[in-house]
């Protein structure tokens, strides 16, 4: 099966060019592009530490970000948590990109979000709700359903900003942010809409549940100091630091992006995504691999045309040691490559991972600046990568080209590659 | 329960749901929907709420009652005449 041709990719350069006009992000260190940026070139963590029922307190990336910006208290309470971060992200990304929806029509626009999982915290709160009631579903919550429904905070969303195109959600485990972000490209070069806001959403720190189930799995990271405990690619990590977290990104196609006088942030130059067919949980390099192989294919680079690859390790030895033999094994003669991680300082932000690290990635368009991966007091050889950039930022002559990885459950994989625009 | 105490519940029960309402200068006879920004759900809060917090069930074809200010009062005074 492994040795069969890769199936030709679709000549993406012969469609329409699809461009980043706007970022509007919630992450545990940050509220926006900017502070986020500056919180990843000083290696400033923003783990702490949540109290859950059943299990403790437990290492965590809990995001502080204006949330009745742009929605009443009354919405947030009737909404979700997702939907919450999701509405103050997507606004952030509309106001970032300078839309007044003059240049877009609200009934062409698309609302594409991707999730890990939802519904699970507002199930086990419901369920303890009623344990109070002596498990009389009488007392269970006429919000469930609206709050569990998988287009949730999608349709917060648009509920919220008044869009009337296509809204739903995209599951991939943690690599749905990416997910979500192929199918504003997608469906912008279908023209299907005229305008995309699409990213990753992620309310896991509510549910005991991930928690608890990680922590099964021997995956759920510990330390006595929390912004110590997400430490991929360290000899003396131990799992996972899970985080809640939000990044919409506002795509348009190029030619409207420039009649409109747009900043663009980068053009989607490639993408792919694929499956392991193997396992529910361990990942498969060589699966990833041809994943990073058929992205590249599509946006015409060779791997050493990469200059960042922000790596999806999350701190278990398993998943860093498979994603750093896949880059290895493709990135082996490519000087000016450099690979960071973003999870050290905010965790796992699973639906959001993807399309938040990507997104702290892209002022070095600008900055030609490669963020660290933090918390890297022995490097594990098994991820020692030529040009891994440890514990400081390294400036570099000049970075064009960005690659994203973002992995997931039950074997899935996605990579983007973002190129600085040039005309 | 007093006439004046249900009201009050019934005020504390709508600044829960939504703590920007401005309950001061509200007609007791309007709807109360005219007057406030609250929908069915809403009034489906303000139903669970009664029950978790008196136990009273309220019948779905009892909720127009619940219509206004005066007409909850109206309503819930035999119901809670005991508490």
């Amino acid at each position: 099966m492994d040795n069969q041709p890769t199936v030709s990719a679709p000549q993406l350069c012969s469609l329409p060019r699809i461009v980043i006009t706007g970022v509007g992000l919630a992450a545990p260190n940050a509220a926006d592009l900017p502070e986020f940026r500056e919180k990843l070139l000083k290696g400033k963590s923003g783990i702490s530490e949540i109290e859950h029922r059943y299990i403790g307190r437990v290492p965590a990336g809990i995001c502080s970000f204006p949330e009745t910006k742009y929605r009443k208290k009354k919405e947030n309470k009737r909404g979700t948590r997702a939907g919450c971060l999701g509405v103050y992200a997507a606004n952030e990304a509309v106001a970032d990109a300078g839309i007044d929806f003059s240049d877009y029509k609200r009934r062409r626009t698309g609302v594409y979000v991707g999730l890990t999982e939802h519904g699970t915290a507002e199930t086990e709160i419901e369920v303890y709700n009623i344990s109070q009631y002596g498990y009389d579903v009488d007392y269970w919550t006429h919000h469930h359903n609206p709050r569990t429904v998988l287009n949730n905070p999608a349709g917060e969303i648009t509920m919220n900003l008044g869009i009337t195109g296509p809204h739903y959600s995209i599951g991939a485990a943690c690599a749905a942010g990416n997910a979500a972000l192929i199918q504003g490209v997608q469906m912008l070069r279908l023209g299907e809409v005229d305008m995309a806001l699409c990213g990753g959403i992620s309310e896991s720190v509510i549910s005991f549940g991930i928690f608890a189930s990680f922590k099964a799995q021997g995956a759920l990271a510990q330390h006595a100091d929390p912004q110590q405990a997400s430490r991929p690619f360290d000899m003396e990590r131990n799992g996972i630091v899970i985080s809640e977290g939000a990044c919409i990104y506002c795509l348009e196609t190029l030619e409207r992006a420039l009649a409109r006088g747009a900043r663009i942030y980068g053009e989607v130059a490639g993408y792919a995504m694929n499956s392991d067919a193997r396992d529910f949980v361990m990942p498969y390099g060589r699966r990833q691999a041809q994943c990073i192989e058929q992205a590249l294919e599509r946006a015409h680079l060779s791997p050493a045309d990469i200059d960042i690859v922000n790596t999806h390790a999350t701190g278990t030895k398993q998943g860093d040691v498979e994603e750093c033999g896949a880059l290895a094994s493709i990135f082996k003669d490519c000087p000016t490559t450099w690979f960071n991680n973003t999870k050290g300082m905010i965790g796992h932000a699973m639906g959001a991972a993807g399309v938040l690290e990507l997104a702290g990635n892209l002022p070095a368009f600008d900055d030609n600046y490669v963020h660290p991966a933090i918390n890297v007091s022995q490097l594990d050889p098994d991820c020692a990568l030529t040009n891994l950039v440890l514990n400081k930022a390294r400036q570099v002559d000049k970075v064009d080209t960005i690659l994203n990885t973002s992995f997931g459950m039950v074997g899935i994989n996605s990579v983007i590659i973002v190129k600085k625009y040039t005309a | 329960m007093t006439r004046d105490e249900i009201n009050a519940v019934i005020l504390e029960i709508i600044a829960d749901i939504d703590e920007d309402a401005e309950t001061t200068d509200i007609n007791a006879d309007e709807p109360l929907r005219d007057q406030l920004d609250l929908d069915s759900m809403d009034f489906l809060d303000i139903v669970m709420e009664l029950r978790k917090r008196y136990k009273i069930q309220i019948p779905e074809e009892d909720y127009p009652q619940l219509a206004s200010l005066s007409s909850c009062v109206n309503y819930l005074e035999s119901k809670l005449k005991d508490f």
